[in-house]
């Protein structure tokens, strides 16, 4: 993992028509290949981050820097709802980036089934999303957008609407994913044990307005096995993230970095 | 073994032999022998309310002169009814481009539909006094477009939000968003306008055929009602009713199957819940 970075918000802050300043000031670098995960109450922000860096909204000030070209940023977004057509097969709701590109349906097979072949659904081509489990479906978002192989990863909450067993079955499949790919990849979270086992950094945010109160460096070298989770220090971390996200919720702002 | 039925098979035959149309048949028939009682207990004249086994035998009798005048009701109905549905997608698109384009037209699309036809279909038939036919066919056209227009507008701005975003995200162009997202989203609601549709089709028709009163060998179903009622004569009246009704059940009947046929892998509406 080198510490060439490839996003940096200057300063960033939205404040939403309404009058809601969603984020103040935000600071924030993320190098290549690094797994950033973004924790913090409903309505801190976390998201908004992900929504300014995808483009899908405008800073009020502040700038976002890329420390890649236009032409080397290749971006994909795993929403919380696994967003699939539910008109479209499994095939379909895969190809649909590429269609957007012009790719046709016969040179974008290869790739189609390549992404469903990393998330484990290659023989549910033909299903419709209804046919699908939770869990699956979130399977075919992810692979959606994976089949662009992307170098950037933003994923809001992607697991939050899952049950605790397909959640940490996903979370497993997401790592040995990123050991294979090295995506960067920012991930946002209310889930403090997830954050704290997928991650190379830990982002805590307050609330009102959103920015960065607590940056924490996870110390433990990939793979990180199921014997991590059960470890004392993984639960050093998830305490250190839990109190200085009761800190932020406690006192709204600390003086950020 | 040799006889077995394949469960594909048997599923089919139980889906016409179900409960969904078993009980209103039974009730159709229970009702046309309570018609019967009553007007037999009561001995009411025919020309106040015959047995439904005399409207009946009269639709076999008449059948020379009431099927040719169905058809032509039934024309005029396909006709604006594929008028409308095409009219009321294009409008829809257009109001979905634009929201001052939509609040500039829309309060005249409910203006067009609330208008009385029986009011308006005169001044129609005037203005188009060549073509009978195409008047009739205007003026069944205003009744029925308005709730493809309306509940296709919805369909195409009912999109959900995370993949709009998604379509954004991908750098998607409008007529690709229109295409991809937006028209397969609205399918449910355009379909549903289009069930609603096509029973205001006939409706138009039929009232358009008593304004104009058009007789001879082109008139329709509505004329010989008319006529009929006219004449005191009530067992065809009731016969030329129960052809326009009927007509009226099956063209609702083809478009629930139409729309159960485009929907039946994905939508809730149409899925078979086991």
């Amino acid at each position: 993992m080198s510490n060439h970075p490839v996003i940096k918000l200057n300063q960033v802050s939205k404040v939403y028509s309404n009058g809601t300043v969603a984020l103040q000031e935000l600071n924030l670098v993320i190098p290549e290949s690094q797994f950033v995960s973004l924790v913090g109450a409903s309505g801190c922000g976390k998201s908004t981050v992900l929504r300014l860096i995808a483009g899908l909204g405008s800073v009020s000030s502040g700038t976002i820097d890329w420390g890649i070209t236009t032409a080397q940023r290749k971006l994909a977004f795993v929403f919380q709802d696994a967003a699939l057509m539910p008109w479209a097969t499994v095939r379909e709701n895969v190809y649909l980036p590429l269609k957007l590109v012009g790719m046709s349906p016969q040179h974008s097979h290869i790739l189609v089934q390549q992404a469903l072949k990393l998330v484990g659904l290659e023989k549910f081509v033909n299903s419709y999303p209804r046919e699908l489990s939770g869990g699956m479906k979130m399977r075919v978002s992810i692979a959606r957008a994976l089949v662009t192989q992307p170098n950037i990863l933003l994923m809001d909450e992607p697991f939050g609407a899952l049950d605790e067993i397909t959640r940490s079955k996903l979370n497993s499949d997401l790592v040995d994913l990123w050991l294979q790919h090295r995506w960067t990849v920012v991930f946002v979270t209310h889930n403090i044990y997830e954050a704290v086992y997928l991650s190379h950094r830990v982002l805590v945010m307050g609330t009102s307005p959103g920015r960065v109160v607590a940056d924490i460096n996870i110390d433990v070298p990939f793979p990180r096995g199921e014997d991590f989770r059960t470890s004392s220090l993984y639960n050093e971390y998830c305490r250190e993230v839990s109190q200085h996200l009761a800190t932020a919720m406690r006192c709204g702002d600390m003086v950020g970095f | 073994m040799l006889f077995a039925r394949s469960p594909e098979s048997k599923k089919k035959s139980q889906k016409f032999i179900s409960v969904e149309v078993v009980a209103p048949i039974v009730v159709g028939i229970f009702a046309l022998v309570l018609w019967d009682i009553f007007v037999r207990v009561t001995q009411l004249p025919p020309y106040i309310l015959p047995s439904p086994l005399l409207v009946l035998q009269t639709l076999i009798t008449d059948w020379s002169e009431l099927f040719p005048s169905l058809l032509i009701t039934l024309q005029i109905t396909v006709i604006a009814f594929i008028a409308a549905a095409i009219s009321g997608l294009l409008i829809a698109i257009l109001f979905t481009q634009s929201k001052w384009i939509e609040r500039s037209l829309f309060p005249y699309a409910v203006i067009l539909q609330t208008t009385p036809i029986v009011a308006i279909a005169p001044l129609i038939i005037l203005w188009l006094k060549n073509n009978t036919f195409a008047a009739l066919v205007v003026c069944a056209w205003i009744v029925a477009f308005f709730p493809v227009v309306s509940n296709t507008t919805l369909g195409l701005k009912s999109v959900d939000p995370n993949l709009l975003n998604l379509f954004q995200l991908y750098k998607a162009s409008r007529w690709q968003t229109l295409i991809y997202l937006r028209l397969p989203s609205a399918m449910p609601y355009f379909l549903g306008g289009l069930k609603i549709s096509g029973g205001l089709a006939l409706i138009g028709a039929v009232v358009a055929e008593f304004v104009a009163g058009t007789g001879g060998e082109k008139s329709g179903i509505a004329y010989r009602i008319l006529i009929s009622s006219y004449n005191l004569q009530i067992p065809r009246m009731f016969a030329a009713l129960l052809l326009t009704t009927g007509l009226g059940v099956l063209i609702f009947a083809a478009l629930s199957a139409l729309s159960d046929f485009i929907l039946s892998k994905w939508h809730d509406s149409s899925i078979n819940h086991d």
